[in-house]
Order: C-alpha cells, then sequence, then structure tokens
C-alpha cells in the first residue's frame, strides 16, 4: 500500500474542508435567494399547483401503503411484546404515540424525499445540462423564482398534508392487527388512542414536517442545478439529493425534537383554546 | 468613432484552475454581424456566454452599449438581457411545455400583452422562421433543424437588438444548415439586430458575416472583414482550416504495443 507523506494529507484535508465550506455556502446562499425571491415576488400560481400534485397527489399511494404497513406491523410487534407482560390493551397508546410523534413524520418525509426530492433534482439536472436554466436567465427571468421556490412552497405545504394521512392510516392499520390477531375491540383500541395522543404529540409531529418538507425541496433544487457532466452528472444529483435527504430528515428529526420537548407547547395551546374560548 | 454594441477587453476565464480565455479583445459594431471561428473547445460559448452576463469574467471588461457591465448583479442583467436574443445550442427549448408556450416564454415574461396579442407574436416569430401549425408539439416531437428554428424563434420573440447564436448548425444536415444561414441573413436585414455568431462552419461563415474573428488558445489571434477572409495568407486561420496539429496513431501501431497473449504448447 502507497504511504501518504502527513503534509499531503494534511493539504488533501484541507481541501475537502474548503470544499464542504464551499458547497454549504452554496446552500446557504440558494436557500436566501429562494427566500427572498417567495417573498419578493408572486410564486408562479400555476407552476405551484403542479408541484403540489406531484408532492401530494402522485406521492400518497407510497405513503398510504408505507403508513398502513408500518402501523399494522407495529401492532403486531407492540402486542407480541406487552403481551409478556400483561399489558396487551396498551397496544393502541404505544402505536399512536409512535405513529404521531415519530413514524408518520419521519416515514412520510423518507417517502417523499426519495420520490420527490429525487424527482426533482433530475428534473434540474436534466435542465441544467441541456442549458434550460441557462436559457432562463438568458430570456431575463430568475431560475430561482421560476423553478426553485415552486418546489420549495410545494414540498413544504404538501408533506404535512402527507403526514396526517401517514398517521391517520397507520393508526387504522394497527387498529386492523389490535383486532384481528389480538381481539382488542375497535372502539377500545381507539379510545386507548385518543387517551394516550394529546393535541401537542400530534401538532409537534407535523411541525417537524414542514421543516423536513423545505429541507427535501431545496436539497433536490440545489443538487439539481448543480449538475453537471451530461446524464451521468444527472444520475449523481439524484442519488445525492436521496442521500443527503434522508441523512438530513433523520439528522434534524433528533435536534427538532429536542427543540420541540424544550418549548412550552402545552402552555401555548391551553392559552390559545382560553382565548378562543 | 461609435459605441460598440458589444467591447470585450482582456477578457480572462478559468474554469477549475484551467485558463479558457487569456485575454480576448473584441469590439462588435452595432448592426454588424460578427462571427467567432475557433475549434472545439478553444472558448468560443464561454466568449459568448460573457456577452449576456451567463458567465462572469476573471479578469477584463464588457462592455454593452458603452455601459461596463462587468460586476453587474443578476438583478441588473434581468432587464439587460431583455435586448437580447440567444440561440442555443442544442436549442435548449423547455421539454415540459410546446412550442407554443416556449415562444411565449420571453413575452410573457417582459410585456404585459393579451393573450390574442401573445398569440399574434407568438405566430409572426414562427412564421419568420418559416415554421406553422407546430405550435402544439412538445419538443420531443420536433426534428434537429425544427428545434434549432423554434429556438430562433423564441429568440427573437421580443424583438431583440442583439442576438448571439451558439453553433446553430451543429448537428443539421447541409440542406438544414444552409437555411439556418439564409434564416439568420433575413433576420439580419429585416430587424437590422446586431449578430454575433459563433461557429467551426465555414459555410456559414461566409454566408453571413460581415467580420470574423478567430479564437485560439484562448485569444483572438486574427481580425478581419468575412470578404478579406478568402484570400488571408494568416497562418492561424490556414491552421484552422487545414489543422497542422500531429495525427494520433495508427491503429496498428498503437495495438502492436499490447503483448501477444501467451499460447498454449
Amino acid at each position: 500500500m502507497r504511504e501518504v507523506a502527513p503534509a499531503n494529507l494534511l493539504t488533501r484535508l484541507g481541501e475537502r474542508l474548503l470544499e464542504i465550506f464551499d458547497q454549504v455556502g452554496d446552500f446557504v446562499l440558494l436557500a436566501g435567494d429562494t427566500a427572498i425571491a417567495a417573498f419578493r415576488r408572486r410564486p408562479e400560481g400555476l407552476e405551484t399547483l403542479r408541484q403540489l400534485e406531484e408532492v401530494v397527489v402522485r406521492s400518497a399511494p407510497i405513503v398510504v401503503i408505507t403508513a398502513l404497513f408500518t402501523g399494522m406491523v407495529l401492532a403486531l410487534q407492540t402486542a407480541f411484546a406487552l403481551t409478556r407482560f400483561g399489558a396487551k390493551p396498551y397496544v393502541g397508546s404505544i402505536v399512536g404515540l409512535a405513529l404521531v410523534r415519530e413514524l408518520g413524520p419521519v416515514l412520510a418525509a423518507l417517502m417523499v424525499g426519495g420520490r420527490v426530492g429525487a424527482g426533482i433534482a433530475s428534473e434540474l439536472g436534466s435542465m441544467k445540462v441541456t442549458e434550460q436554466v441557462d436559457a432562463i436567465r438568458a430570456m431575463g427571468a430568475d431560475p430561482v423564482h421560476k423553478l426553485v421556490v415552486p418546489r420549495v412552497v410545494a414540498t413544504t405545504l404538501g408533506l404535512p398534508v402527507l403526514t396526517v394521512f401517514a398517521i391517520l392510516l397507520g393508526v387504522f392499520g394497527g387498529g386492523l392487527v389490535a383486532d384481528l390477531q389480538y381481539n382488542i375491540a375497535p372502539g377500545f383500541y381507539q379510545q386507548t388512542v385518543t387517551n394516550a395522543v394529546r393535541i401537542d404529540d400530534f401538532l409537534s409531529g407535523v411541525a417537524k414536517t414542514f421543516v423536513f418538507g423545505w429541507g427535501i425541496g431545496m436539497v433536490g433544487c440545489w443538487v439539481g442545478l448543480r449538475a453537471s457532466g451530461g446524464t451521468a452528472g444527472v444520475g449523481r444529483a439524484t442519488t445525492e439529493a436521496v442521500v443527503i435527504s434522508s441523512i438530513g430528515v433523520l439528522v434534524s428529526d433528533f435536534f427538532l425534537t429536542k427543540l420541540l420537548m424544550l418549548l412550552p407547547t402545552e402552555e401555548w395551546i391551553r392559552a390559545f383554546t382560553a382565548l378562543l374560548a | 468613432m461609435s459605441v460598440p454594441a458589444i467591447e470585450l477587453s482582456g477578457v480572462v476565464k478559468r474554469f477549475h484552475g484551467v485558463e479558457v480565455l487569456s485575454g480576448v479583445d473584441l469590439r462588435i459594431e452595432k448592426g454588424q454581424t460578427r462571427t467567432i471561428l475557433g475549434g472545439s473547445g478553444s472558448g468560443k460559448s464561454v466568449c459568448l456566454k460573457h456577452m449576456i452576463g451567463l458567465l462572469r469574467a476573471d479578469a477584463g471588461t464588457i462592455r454593452v452599449d458603452g455601459q461596463d457591465v462587468t460586476q453587474l448583479s443578476e438583478e441588473h442583467w434581468v432587464h439587460l438581457r431583455r435586448d437580447f436574443g440567444f440561440v442555443f445550442q442544442g436549442a435548449a427549448l423547455f421539454d415540459s411545455i410546446d412550442v407554443y408556450e416556449n415562444v411565449a416564454y420571453p413575452i410573457r415574461e417582459h410585456l404585459d400583452w393579451s393573450e390574442d396579442q401573445v398569440r399574434e407574436r407568438v405566430r409572426l416569430s414562427l412564421d419568420s422562421v418559416g415554421l406553422e401549425g407546430v405550435e402544439r408539439l412538445v419538443p420531443a416531437e420536433l426534428s434537429g433543424g425544427m428545434r434549432k428554428r423554434v429556438g430562433l424563434a423564441r429568440a427573437i420573440a421580443l424583438q431583440p437588438r442583439v442576438i448571439l447564436y451558439d453553433e446553430p448548425t451543429t448537428g443539421l444536415d447541409p440542406a438544414n444548415s444552409r437555411r439556418i444561414g439564409a434564416l439568420i441573413q433575413k433576420l439580419q436585414r429585416e430587424l437590422e439586430v446586431t449578430s454575433v455568431v459563433v461557429t467551426h462552419d465555414m459555410g456559414l461563415c461566409f454566408a453571413v458575416s460581415d467580420r470574423v474573428a478567430l479564437l485560439r488558445d484562448g485569444r483572438i489571434v486574427l481580425d478581419a472583414l468575412a470578404a478579406e477572409l478568402r484570400d488571408s495568407q494568416s497562418t492561424e486561420l490556414r491552421t484552422f482550416l487545414e489543422g497542422s496539429d500531429p495525427l494520433p496513431p495508427s491503429f496498428s501501431e498503437v495495438l502492436g504495443d499490447v503483448p501477444e497473449e501467451p499460447t498454449d504448447g
């Protein structure tokens, strides 16, 4: 094996670090431009609707299947384990809490990241390598306003909607297994779910998905607009979009959960309901 | 002396440490058709993209109508590009929308027109390039020549003062190449625009140019009237036309270096 001189190793490490800083800076700049473009000019209505359809309607089947079967297997495993302790009736509480607080948001985000994030990266990547992005600029239009804003708005608003579906279907799937496999009456199952899950659990679960959705859209656009080197470059961008958005969802999930736990959400909700009353 | 439409002075551009333009000086007069000749990879398209701010120079100055645009922000370029039409090498039509919407794109972007006005301008633009009845086709349904012509129709939709052509005949058969050449001349006559044509197609160069520049090793090495080009004794031009780079070794030489496989027995 060829030995690498320490100085050489340091140089390479430094170059890699600079490259990472450069990429992070590039991402932050694009995020800033996107925010400015979104607020300065009204987003393209038709394009945003088309993207929303892509995110919500076309992603619904995979999210539905994933959520349904995750709820079912979760109920299966939980009931199996709880039976040992004579705590089988608590299946609904555990399935409900797990789906509302964690599994629903994260699974929906991973599915949308895999499907929509990759789609955005490959579409924008193809546009980049065939000079369509340059054509937008050459015609005096802004690619961030035309391409990035509608996609990021769609993923940011679309993912929370899909997450609510995912949670409801997951809980339903869990209920099916609880009833058919473990003879837990649907009414009792429903009661355990509603007793265990509070409104702040639901809100904290769904709140995270706004950030996941924004991140998925931004990452897809960012890697797509950086694509170079023909079809191979588009392929690389697509893979990068899936990898970065998946890791991003899982890592940010931890920090967002921690942050949301620190916030006095319960008190805010109480104050809000008091205000309404 | 009048202010040139576009002027490049000592423009330098590097990509990943490789210098593609090493001090380009070029002056394009108003109403002139200027051709930039050069071999593949000589930086012709890079040069063209600097004129419309799609690329930013590492050094040197670029002036449009006397205004220094070298460090102009993207926001300011957006307004300036209203006066430019750019015909891309691969046409760069938007795949997801049809021909009508492609040609209407710059009109909708810059003019607050009624749909009837947009339709009329799209029809006129497509008529100018000899296309009709293609409005509802998507780019994937068009031939290479038709794509180039739709790209040209889109570039002239706003009736720009300057049209930049990036390899307009590359990948086309001789008949389509001649048709594109004739279109460039026709637009020149009818719209009186300033045109910059980047190409290595000598037929097109002689057909459309007023003045020709030859780009080699990142610099303009020849700048002459098109009429003088045929009689030019420039070594640089001869090298470009006839080629003087050493040929690669023959296949037998290359294969001769491969050691023979050992045979059994």
